[in-house]
């Protein structure tokens, strides 16, 4: 999920506050075609992708696209307005109580070698694996891409060869907010959720991409690798209640020693 | 660029001398004795809204010194909100200290946070999102500290027992909460006044707008920015001793969490940040709001409703009243008395 | 007598880019230098070193006597030298005698004198019809005079002009020059950053050449003018000739 938020921010300069909260509602939609339609999570991921995806091109075209050229705080402030408004609506919908998709995949576990795995995780894995690549050959591979990297360089640059800047943003949200979307769908069968959940997992991918660097592919799936180790290592060492605190920590020191990431281009730095 | 910062006259920022304007001082004292009146007739849950509409209005009175006049977006202030509350209530169960004092103190002691809080933003020059990762960061820290901190009652939290003795910031009548409560707002507002006429609180203004610009006009930004964190950490310390002795109870997840940041942060921005009435004008339109929501629940109702409505809000006031509510509406008014 | 502003072997690079290299400069009580040379010279990172916005790799600035070289700016600005910026930074938000104020509080901490004191100065520089207007409503001219408003509300001795007279017209021109003149005739030393040669020609007493992050020429302006690798320099550059 970092994945997206890091090209919503790469491309456009927009820090999506109401990540999570999109998340989220990629759950929801998994979980209402699973419940009623009985469509298994893993079919419903692309329906939660392409969801998300209207999503995320609503937002951008109603409500970030007239503040791009406001201060940095207003885009802030607002993502902030869009973030309570995603949880609360979902709260609203389907009430506090955490909420679980089943599949009947996941519920099985195979031998990998010498460790046991959960099918559901391996899924996961794998999936955010292709997806990534997947985005990886999008941005190098087509001319969209090309064009939207060519923004994220230099805005100016891309207007004069007559790019329309604001259909790249809108892709990149797009196609941001459906990563997360799909993201969603992947995690349904395995982490129960709640509408407040959104939250922590926004702080949560925050962490991850400020980690791995503002805009970095790479940086963003070494920072979630980097995350996870440093919360296991929390919890192998203090408690497993303070593995949180490993992972804010570690963003505390990288935000005052190396605040484009570890694989940020330095731009921000 | 200002929204609509045409070539008309704008008095956002009062001019040097307050006696200048002695119909909005009239105005202010008869609203002072107004809200002092109010409780003879109030029913005790109006009672209750007014007090919460005061203690928010004060809370985003303090954020406005740092998050307002200075624009460094701080969204973890409840980190404040905690330290000063647990601070107080331990200082009351373990030494006997009356949280008078208490509340003293722990405003001190997250007046001490918000210096290193400030050190570390400022020294190492975070700006923007950065900075408003960074004050989440040491809030969730806080927050994780304190839910695994036995002495402190973990993550259940402490409990405080009710003794009605206003020694103790306890009282059997609401009504005295109520004057505390104004008496904090009050006391915040004069503060924030007073700072808004002396050189200190006009370099905030500046350096809301251009640090860069600022240094090179002899501003030691660093400094000012620090004394801003200072102040703001200091009141919201104070703030959270009321807020624990006023509900008895103090729990990490409420106490320090990113929700309650976002309360306080976000009156002060619909009603006009970096204004000195804009606080006052957010608490008294969002806080009834809050509350509406939470009555119709006792029926059935929303939850999360009044946060629906305040991030439209949010989302409205970003796109149509960058400045927010305050300054709109002085200047509606002004044009009607032109 | 020593100078006012002594710099000796001054150098910044950005990444591989040499932006200054090894520059030595002198501005003495009350003098005019003018600091001229094509686009990219380094004119406004010797600014940025001098006045303390950026840190200098190499070298020693000494400026009454005092090192500066590694001061914040607001600690050089308290010393006596105030710059103005090339892309003017006016707080748009605020009127045009609170941008003012923003310098003058440090020499004069109460509101009240250092609103007089700047309410004077926007006058002089003919700005008092806008004193209360938003800073962001004014025009390019007369931004540019808020920018010189506010760096001499700093009270300074000496001034480091960076571009003032760029984009405008020629009586605007032909105004500013007065007006620096008089400044300067109050014992304000001026280091200015110029591409209107007419109006370095007339005001600097002496001019220092860059190129390429060096010093190529220094003399009276005449001299300056003349000198085969300054004309070099500039042929090279043809957005100037």
């Amino acid at each position: 999920m970092a994945v997206g938020l890091t090209l919503i921010f790469g491309v456009m300069r927009v820090v999506n506050f109401a990540h999570g909260d999109m998340m989220v509602w990629g759950m929801y939609v998994t979980f209402l075609l699973a419940s009623r339609a009985g469509v298994d999570p893993y079919v419903a991921f692309g329906a939660a992708a392409a969801a998300l995806f209207v999503l995320g091109l609503v937002v951008q075209r109603g409500l970030v696209d007239r503040v791009l050229d406001a201060p940095h705080e207003m885009q802030i402030l607002l993502m902030l307005g869009v973030a309570l408004i995603l949880e609360n609506t979902a709260l609203l919908a389907f009430g506090p109580e955490p909420t679980r998709a089943r599949s009947t995949l996941a519920a099985a576990t195979i031998w990998l070698g010498p460790v046991f795995v959960d099918v559901a995780r391996l899924i996961a894995f794998g999936v955010a694996l292709a997806l990534t690549a997947a985005l990886w050959l999008f941005l190098f591979r087509t001319e969209l891409g090309r064009l939207m990297r060519a923004t994220a360089d230099n805005t100016f640059g891309a207007l004069v060869i007559g790019t329309d800047v604001r259909r790249v943003y809108a892709v990149a949200f797009g196609v941001g907010a459906a990563c997360v979307g799909a993201a969603g769908a992947l995690v349904a069968p395995i982490l129960p959720w709640e509408p407040a959940t959104g939250l922590s997992l926004s702080v949560a991918s925050f962490n991850i991409v400020i980690i791995g660097g503002m805009g970095s592919l790479l940086g963003a799936f070494v920072g979630g690798l980097l995350v996870s180790v440093a919360e296991s290592l929390g919890a192998v060492f203090l408690q497993p209640s303070l593995k949180e605190l490993a992972s804010f920590s570690l963003l505390i020191l990288i935000l005052l020693f190396r605040p484009a990431g570890l694989f940020g281009n330095g731009r921000d730095g | 660029m200002p929204n609509g910062a045409g070539s008309r006259l704008v008095s956002g920022h009062p001019p040097i001398a307050p006696a200048s304007r002695p119909a909005l001082q009239y105005l202010a004292l008869a609203a002072v004795l107004v809200l002092l009146a109010l409780p003879a007739v109030l029913t005790s849950y109006a009672v209750t809204v007014f007090i919460l509409i005061f203690f928010y209005a004060f809370l985003g009175q303090a954020w406005n010194v740092v998050g307002g006049y200075a624009g460094q977006l701080s969204m973890g202030h409840a980190a404040f909100v905690g330290v000063g509350g647990y601070t107080a209530a331990m200082l009351s169960s373990e030494l006997h200290l009356t949280p008078w004092l208490g509340m003293l103190v722990g405003g001190a002691l997250a007046a001490v946070l918000g210096a290193v809080i400030g050190y570390l933003g400022f020294r190492f020059g975070l700006r923007g999102f950065y900075f408003v990762l960074l004050t989440v960061a040491f809030a969730e820290v806080c927050r994780i500290l304190v839910s695994n901190i036995d002495a402190l009652g973990g993550a259940i939290g402490l409990y405080i027992t009710f003794t009605g003795d206003p020694r103790q910031f306890q009282f059997q009548d609401a009504r005295a909460y109520y004057y505390v409560a104004l008496a904090l707002m009050l006391l915040a507002t004069g503060v924030v006044a007073l700072l808004e006429r002396r050189r200190f609180g006009i370099y905030l203004g500046a350096i809301r707008e251009d640090e860069g610009a600022c240094e090179a006009l002899g501003v030691d930004t660093f400094k000012y920015k620090m004394l801003a964190m200072i102040v703001s950490s200091f009141l919201t310390g104070v703030g959270g001793t009321f807020y624990a002795f006023y509900l008895f109870s103090l729990q990490p997840n409420s106490m320090f969490g990113i929700p309650l940041s976002v309360e306080i942060i976000i009156r002060p921005i619909v009603g006009g940040a970096g204004t000195l009435l804009g606080p006052i004008l957010g608490s008294f339109i969002l806080t009834p709001l809050g509350e509406l929501s939470r009555l119709s629940l006792g029926h059935g109702g929303y939850h999360g409703l009044h946060l629906v409505a305040y991030g439209v809000l949010l989302v409205a006031v970003v796109l149509f009243l960058p400045q927010g509510a305050y300054p709109y509406l002085a200047r509606v008014l002004r044009r009607r008395d032109a | 007598m020593t100078p006012l502003l002594e710099v000796a072997g001054l150098s910044k690079r950005f990444g591989g880019l040499v932006a200054v290299k090894d520059l030595a400069l002198t501005v003495g009580g009350g003098e005019v230098v003018g600091l001229i040379g094509p686009n990219g010279a380094g004119k406004t990172t010797a600014f940025g070193l001098i006045s303390g916005s950026l840190v200098p790799d190499a070298g020693e600035i000494v400026f009454r006597g005092h090192s500066i070289k590694g001061l914040p700016p607001h600690r050089v600005c308290a010393l006596g030298m105030a710059r103005t910026f090339q892309i003017m930074r006016p707080f748009p938000r605020l009127t045009v005698v609170r941008n003012v104020m923003i310098g003058g509080l440090g020499r004069h901490p109460h509101p009240a004198a250092a609103e007089a004191r700047s309410r004077a100065i926007v006058d002089e520089l003919g700005l008092g019809a806008k004193a209360d207007h938003l800073a962001g409503s004014l025009t390019l001219a007369e931004r540019k005079r808020l920018e010189l408003a506010r760096a001499l509300a700093t009270e300074p001795v000496l001034l480091l002009l960076d571009e003032v007279m760029s984009g405008l017209g020629e009586r605007e021109t032909e105004t500013l020059v007065r007006e620096i003149r008089a400044i300067n005739a109050r014992g304000i030393a001026i280091l200015l950053i110029e591409h209107v040669m007419r109006a370095v020609m007339s005001l600097a007493q002496r001019i220092v050449v860059l190129d390429g992050g060096e010093r190529i020429a220094e003399g009276r302006p005449a001299t300056v003018a003349n000198d085969p690798r300054v004309i070099e320099a500039y042929l090279g550059d043809e957005r100037l000739v």
